[in-house]
């Protein structure tokens, strides 16, 4: 069974269409980058699979489950990262872990205990107990992250997961996305063309709401008989035609 | 689980917002004290303690609004409302989440008035019990309106709405300060039809002893409560999806 699988998906606002008969499949356990300028339409495509807006037109199976007619479900198996760090300001870091566990149905002791480990995976010991306000940037991107795991999702989106970060904390956050590869199905948006290469199995390219391109870095390049990854993004996004 | 999940990190968030928490809780007391060394310094009878502590619980109430709106309006231009919308979280969880940690503070507020009250010179007795349990529906109208209100508006303008309109209004049309009949005309047509006056008085008369006067007055608040909150509950589950556009 695929991961994702969508059929025909669309988003259309009035006169606008933000994405075009849409259609992808992703295995499980794959890291799937999707690229595109701005107004590609990669977060409205993130929205409808993790069910955050209904499609226009078509259908989407995220892990079996219809986005549309089981959005329920779909939401119980998937967890995102949002753009923005997404954290309570005026929880600690304990705090914020414990409250996702929590409204994803785990009980208190066992909220407590997924909180912990997560901690303690993410090497967050020394800040547990500071509020999330007072951390710095790449600490909350962290912690945001670790929020979207701790509900043990078995899809996971990172919309921009590094944005705004130094080079520092976005190699530090590789490290802790490569160690997730393999267990746990992602799907990655990014502005960085080095992070989908350096991360991603395989990469979609997007451009004017449609999905122009799928492949890895390397049959990208290929296809576009170009030598370097940016090279064959300008070449498929700056087309924006051949839809797949 | 998941709204006392919800409902937990919603107490964390208003009861760590020092500010306006000593504000809500403070600024009724102060007042009540303020009134009544008015009343201990002038030959008519217009701030009487047991006159004004069912008025001032009501003015009281009105900050639980701001304090409801304030949470809803920040947690939706925030990030985090996006993870919670992408959540299992159903709207029925994110409307009782945010109000049942309010109803306690709304309670635990009416009676820190009350108990300022009993130092200032109110006769103990149960009728005290009774006006807190009255106050119930007013404490539920108010959460209602910051609900709305936080649905609709960011959160500088729910501190404009809520914290200085509301609370104005809902002073001036409650006849906490003066007698409405001295006013009289359209302002009193007005506060009749609102149901703060209706809060106030119900109030009142669970405290004197007058049991038969409570329902008329608290059907007004009751129904009003209930109207606001089915109109947070539409305008918020509505929000959940065009916020996300």
């Amino acid at each position: 069974m695929s991961a994702i699988k969508t059929n025909n998906l669309g988003k259309k606002y009035k006169d606008r269409i933000a994405v075009e008969a849409l259609d992808l499949e992703v295995g499980q356990g794959e890291l799937f980058a999707l690229l595109g300028v701005n107004g590609a339409g990669k977060t409205t495509t993130i929205k409808m699979l993790s069910c955050l807006i209904k499609p226009s037109s078509g259908d989407a199976s995220v892990l079996g489950n219809s986005i549309i007619s089981a959005p329920h479900k779909v939401k119980e198996l998937i967890n995102v990262s949002p753009q923005e760090t997404a954290i309570a300001p005026n929880l600690t870091v304990r705090e914020n872990l414990e409250f996702i566990a929590g409204i994803y149905g785990n009980s208190k002791m066992s909220s407590k205990k997924m909180a912990a480990a997560m901690i303690d995976s993410f090497k967050m010991s020394a800040i547990a107990e500071d509020k999330a306000k007072i951390l710095s940037g790449g600490w909350q991107r962290r912690l945001s992250i670790a929020m979207a795991l701790i509900s043990e999702p078995q899809l996971l989106f990172l919309d921009e997961p590094t944005l705004g970060l130094d080079v520092l904390a976005r190699r530090e956050l590789w490290s802790v996305i490569k160690e997730l590869k393999g267990k746990v199905t992602i799907i990655l948006t990014t502005h960085y063309l080095e992070e989908a290469v350096a991360l991603s199995d395989r990469i979609g390219i997007m451009s004017a709401g449609r999905l122009c391109e799928i492949g890895t870095a390397d049959e990208l390049m290929n296809k576009t008989e170009t030598t370097s990854f940016e090279d064959a993004f300008v070449a498929i996004a700056g087309e924006g035609g051949n839809s797949i | 689980m998941k709204m006392v999940a919800f409902a937990a990190r919603n107490s964390k968030e208003i009861l760590r917002d020092r500010i306006n928490l000593a504000f809500g809780i403070g600024f009724p007391v102060i007042l009540l004290l303020l009134l009544t060394a008015i009343q201990s310094n002038i030959p008519v009878d217009l701030f009487r303690i047991s006159n004004l502590i069912p008025g001032i619980t009501v003015f009281g109430l009105s900050f639980i609004s701001l304090f409801s709106g304030l949470l809803i309006a920040k947690d939706r231009t925030s990030s985090l409302m996006l993870r919670l919308f992408a959540s299992p979280l159903t709207a029925r969880d994110f409307i009782f989440g945010y109000t049942m940690p309010l109803l306690p503070m709304a309670i635990m507020q009416t009676i820190v008035c009350f108990v300022v009250a009993l130092f200032l010179g109110l006769s103990f007795s149960l009728n005290i019990l009774l006006t807190i349990v009255v106050s119930i529906p007013a404490a539920i109208l108010f959460i209602a309106i910051g609900l709305l209100c936080g649905s609709i508006f960011t959160d500088k303008q729910v501190g404009g709405i809520c914290g200085a309109l509301l609370t104005n209004l809902s002073a001036w049309l409650s006849g906490t300060w003066f007698d409405l009949e001295l006013v009289g005309g359209g302002f009193k047509k007005i506060a009749e039809l609102l149901p703060f006056m209706h809060a106030v008085e119900a109030g009142r008369a669970a405290l004197s002893g007058n049991f038969e006067l409570i329902m008329p007055h608290l059907w007004w608040v009751i129904g009003y409560a209930a109207l606001i909150m089915f109109a947070a509950i539409i305008v918020f589950t509505r929000k959940m999806s065009s916020d996300n556009k």
